[in-house]
């Protein structure tokens, strides 16, 4: 099952891989980090995505430290 | 069963977390540096000489050995370590100011010379670290704060363009400029770092990458509203390409 693994703590909150996911999976959420930041998170409920590793290619912060495929 | 198609780079320190503001594109230099330095098995070998700017935070978070040189003598760092050490593999990773500016006789002395090292240069088109400042990058008509009604070409001169300066040299081997504003972009930039690192290790000169990168706390941007400007406003004088390649000629 292609998913992706999110280190919350290192998200800034620029949402760039918000546009850059193609199925639209990832949003931000209620959560706040230590950076005081609203974090991204990962809601993929129908098994979407596809293990392109766009999002983590775009993230400026290495927040998406990894990417399965499959 | 899932493969694992995107890990952080073995070169990075074990949690490493950038300092750069939020959506910052040094963040994606970074990490294009380490997965090459991790393609090409030269992280145990590498000794990066750094700069002065955002761009000097690398070795943080880089897991290599690094020479800070004083502001704008990366290139001539890198230079006398390359020579005392021509088994070594010597690279650069340097702002616009630093490079272009201050740096610009020893940037481009080194690449007249040939010195067979590398370096990477990025370009936001003004001062980050220190507030936003007229840099020698700035386009024509761009607001900073220390031009304040915008580039004036009468008053401030036009923008140096890096990468052609670079590839007139006869010393260097590849000049490239590239763009980070979209995902086929930072592909294309991984392997202009891959092919200036390689020409390093094959001993065929200077080897030369210009990074297009955004500034969003000092252009009062959003991040995405930055790479938009990258686009429209950017590319138009900073034209991306590869300016020079010896090793397509052979």
């Amino acid at each position: 099952m292609s998913h992706i693994v999110i280190d919350k703590n290192k998200c800034k909150a620029c949402y760039l891989c918000i546009k850059e996911c193609p199925k639209k999976l990832i949003k931000i959420s209620t959560e706040t980090n230590n950076l005081g930041n609203r974090v991204v998170e990962f809601d993929d409920p129908k098994n979407e995505c596809l293990g392109c590793a766009m999002c983590a290619t775009r993230c400026p912060d290495l927040a998406i430290t990894e990417v399965y495929r499959g | 069963m899932a493969t694992q198609v995107f890990k952080i780079p073995d070169s990075f320190k074990k949690d490493a977390k950038y300092s750069f503001c939020p959506g910052c594109d040094h963040g994606v230099a970074v990490r294009l540096v380490g997965e090459v330095l991790d393609e090409l098995g030269v992280r145990e070998n590498t000794i990066l000489a750094a700069s002065i700017g955002c761009s000097v935070t690398i070795y943080d978070f880089l897991n290599i050995d690094a020479i800070e040189a004083p502001h704008g003598r990366a290139m001539a760092e890198a230079t006398g370590v390359k020579r005392a050490r021509p088994d070594k593999f010597v690279f650069t990773y340097q702002g616009d100011g630093d490079f272009a500016s201050i740096g610009l006789a020893e940037s481009l002395n080194a690449a007249l010379r040939g010195e067979n090292i590398s370096a990477i240069c990025i370009n936001n088109t003004t001062y980050g670290m220190t507030g936003g400042q007229l840099g020698p990058t700035t386009l024509v008509g761009q607001v900073t704060t220390t031009s304040p009604t915008g580039r004036n070409v009468e008053y401030y001169g036009y923008p140096i363009k890096i990468a052609e300066h670079i590839a007139l040299c006869d010393g260097t081997a590849f000049s490239a400029r590239v763009s980070l504003d979209t995902v086929a972009n930072i592909k294309k930039a991984k392997q202009a770092i891959k092919k200036a690192f390689e020409v390093q290790i094959k001993g065929l000169g200077l080897g030369f990458v210009e990074i297009l990168s955004t500034c969003p706390t000092n252009w009062k941007m959003t991040p995405e509203q930055a790479h938009e400007r990258v686009r429209n406003e950017m590319m138009k004088t900073f034209v991306p390409g590869i300016y020079k390649d010896v090793t397509s000629a052979v």
